[in-house]
């Protein structure tokens, strides 16, 4: 299955410079996906996953234009041709 | 993002290190300390709480903890002054798989000592400690002191969970005495395999015991390098000495507007020396009648006076953090410190007359110093 994520700005150098990154690989949840995503880019993992394995608290998660935290959280179910966003939550001081 | 300015440090210039809620700045003047240029912001957007110069085995070595308030929190170095920082693939300090905790910033980097070239320590929120034996490369957990019985009793402070100070005793290897908020200082004579609360006579004014084995709210401790049996405690409410390496503690609240504060700094020469920034109350915590007033002793704390020459006298309601004061290794000693509202303050004279070195930086939280030496270390040294 195709998945297409959408990377933050800050993360994009980590993503080989692309604001987009296509992978075509098996996955039924957003976890699956990201594992996809941490082979292509490792260096993104830690920027979004804590040791704990959950998403950092100022960090979300869009699939398909829902956000993962009201859906299931990693768990969600991702579909051929998902559309994953990676975002900075509005947060800050 | 701004795009940093740098500095082109020469072999014995001064860097004052300022960490602050966006970034961090570096500093740099020669030994006159009279002109300062300042290179940054690096990092900007992130909090950078920990700061520190390695110059060990040979090395001009800048490391900073960068706190991403989205990212997550990174140790990063430069060897170029920061021209260049490291940006690791993996993050480098991680509490491993088990533990169930997850790092949210790293409030200290200690490089450790001369005949340990490769090691560092680290010290972070929640309250642990991490050491490096390949000058930074791998971090672990230091199991003994995580795995203490009375680790899971701490309390977070106000600023959190956080290990914020690593005592290198300089005398003795095995020696390590770290302090948390708010858990209080644990000692090691045995390099870090088992640790010991070691807070007599340090109150705790916020529990209904006040004299607890540990719990306490160290705010810092400092460690004369001159002579290792001296030490000087900030606490939440209490101003102390120790003459016994931090085994006890005397209260030296002598002459001071009060003994609430965070920052503490000891001369590098003259144990008998050392100064706080003492703030009003922690309901208050900002500098006494809106008067910035660093108080310095001479004498062990025997007498505390105010140093003001240069500093604002008037509507200053200023507050300086625990890590915000350091003093440098010129004679005479230089001290800065940094505010909350973005002012780095400096003295060349051991704090006799002040200038402002910076007004309008983030909010600093953070100071530390270091004398460049980019001298080539001898054969056989």
């Amino acid at each position: 299955m195709m998945l297409l994520f959408v990377m933050p700005g800050p993360l994009r150098e980590l993503a080989g410079n692309q604001g987009e990154v296509r992978i075509d690989g098996p996955a039924s949840s957003v976890s699956d996906a990201l594992s996809l995503l941490w082979t292509r880019c490792p260096a993104v993992r830690d920027r979004v996953i804590t040791e704990r394995g959950e998403v950092r608290p100022h960090v979300n998660i869009f699939v398909d234009g829902e956000s993962i935290r009201d859906t299931g959280g990693l768990g969600t179910r991702v579909r051929d041709g998902a559309e994953i966003f990676i975002l900075p939550a509005l947060s800050g001081g | 993002m701004p795009k940093p300015t740098h500095v082109s440090p020469k072999h014995g210039d001064v860097l004052v290190l300022v960490g602050t809620m966006k970034g961090a700045f570096i500093f740099r003047s020669s030994a006159s300390r009279k002109r300062w240029e300042i290179g940054g912001p690096y990092f900007p957007g992130s909090a950078v709480y920990a700061l520190a110069y390695d110059d060990r085995a040979g090395r001009h070595r800048l490391w900073a903890g960068a706190q991403s308030m989205h990212w997550g929190a990174l140790l990063r170095s430069s060897d170029t002054f920061g021209k260049k920082w490291t940006n690791p693939e993996e993050a480098n300090v991680k509490f491993p798989e088990g533990t169930g905790a997850a790092l949210q910033n790293i409030w200290q980097i200690e490089p450790g000592r001369e005949d340990e070239p490769d090691t560092l320590y680290c010290g972070v929120e929640p309250a642990a400690l991490f050491v490096s034996r390949d000058a930074g490369e791998k971090w672990s957990l230091a199991e003994g002191l995580w795995n203490h019985p009375q680790r899971p009793k701490w309390m977070p402070g106000g600023g959190g969970l956080c290990l914020h100070t690593i005592l290198l005793d300089p005398t003795d290897a095995q020696r390590i005495r770290i302090a948390v908020s708010t858990g209080g200082m644990y000692a090691t004579s045995d390099g870090g395999a088992t640790w010991r609360p070691s807070n007599q006579g340090v109150r705790a004014q916020f529990l209904p015991d006040k004299y607890p084995e540990f719990g306490q709210c160290v705010h810092k401790v400092v460690q004369s390098q001159q002579k290792p049996d001296r030490m000087y405690l900030q606490n939440h409410w209490g101003l102390y000495r120790s003459d016994d390496r931090g085994e006890s503690w005397k209260d030296v609240a002598n002459g001071v507007p009060s003994d609430f504060g965070f920052a503490m700094a000891v001369h590098p020469r003259d144990a008998d020396r050392a100064w706080i920034v003492p703030l009003e109350s922690d309901e208050f915590r900002c500098a006494p009648e809106g008067k910035l007033r660093v108080y310095r002793t001479s004498n062990g704390g025997k007498k505390w006076e105010a140093l003001t020459k240069g500093l604002p006298q008037k509507g200053a309601f200023e507050t300086v953090l625990r890590d915000a004061l350091a003093v440098d290794e010129v004679d005479p000693a230089g001290v800065y410190f940094g505010t909350r509202s973005g002012k780095v303050f400096g003295s060349a004279n051991e704090g006799k007359s002040w200038s402002t070195l910076a007004d309008g930086l983030p909010p600093v939280v953070a100071v530390k110093t270091a004398r460049v030496s980019l001298k080539k270390p001898r054969k056989g040294k």
